[in-house]
């Protein structure tokens, strides 16, 4: 089965380049937000595509199954890991790059009520004509 | 590894510079595991790093033939976002705490 072979090695090659792409955007990128965009994106479609190559080579139900496994459970993971991780880097201050032009979330967290074990609440508004959605 | 002990084919050919891209992969974003200026880059590094290590998981998998690797993988994904959140908690609480 050659054909499989060459999807299978597409697969991995493609993996690769976004494996790597990722990588250096962790590395390059100015900012933890920026960095975290590089990371969880990227990488979870580049391992993605490596657990669908290997899924394509064995060709067996219980090795898909269980390939497809992990790449829902990086799916579903990734982005809460992300955003947990921005919430807490956004918290601790950590400086942003100093281009950023825009910070929606100045202002509207309560850093009082801001308390590790339970979920910040947004701050109220100086104008209250725009309810909240 | 069983792939490359016979002629090389395009499969072969191609898990091997997916290993290399990987392990350049890992050494790079372990520069960042170093350098980052805070703790939080440091975290998202060492999260790249885990999904590195599930894709090292796979690529062997294929390589040697043995597909009992990925129940390993499984593992370490789990271990991996857990680590995360737990060094998100502890960047939450260390903030909490300096205030």
């Amino acid at each position: 089965m050659i054909w499989v072979e060459v999807i299978a090695g597409v697969m991995l090659l493609t993996g690769a380049a976004f494996v790597l792409v990722s990588a250096i955007g962790v590395v390059r990128f100015p900012d933890v937000y920026m960095r975290m965009h590089a990371a969880t994106k990227a990488g979870t479609l580049g391992a993605g595509l490596m657990l669908g190559a290997a899924s394509v080579v064995f060709g067996e139900l219980g090795i898909t199954v269980r390939s497809f496994v992990v790449f829902f459970f990086l799916l579903l993971t990734a982005p809460v890991a992300a955003h947990v991780l921005g919430r807490a880097a956004y918290y601790a201050n950590v400086p942003r790059w100093e281009r950023t032009r825009l910070d929606e979330l100045a202002g509207r967290y309560d850093e009082a009520d801001a308390t590790p074990g339970e979920f910040a609440r947004p701050a109220a508004r100086a104008t209250d004509d725009i309810p909240y959605p | 590894m069983i792939l490359f002990e016979g002629p090389w084919t395009f499969l072969s050919l191609a898990t091997l510079v997916t290993m290399v891209a990987v392990a350049i992969s890992i050494l790079v974003a372990s520069l960042r595991v170093m350098r980052g200026p805070s703790l939080p880059d440091r975290v998202v590094a060492l999260d790249l790093v885990g999904l590195l290590a599930v894709s090292v998981i796979s690529v062997v998998a294929i390589a040697t033939q043995q597909p009992v690797l990925l129940d390993a993988a499984i593992a370490l994904a789990l271990i991996a976002f857990l680590s995360t959140v737990a060094f998100a908690r502890f960047i939450e609480w260390q903030g909490e705490k300096a205030e």
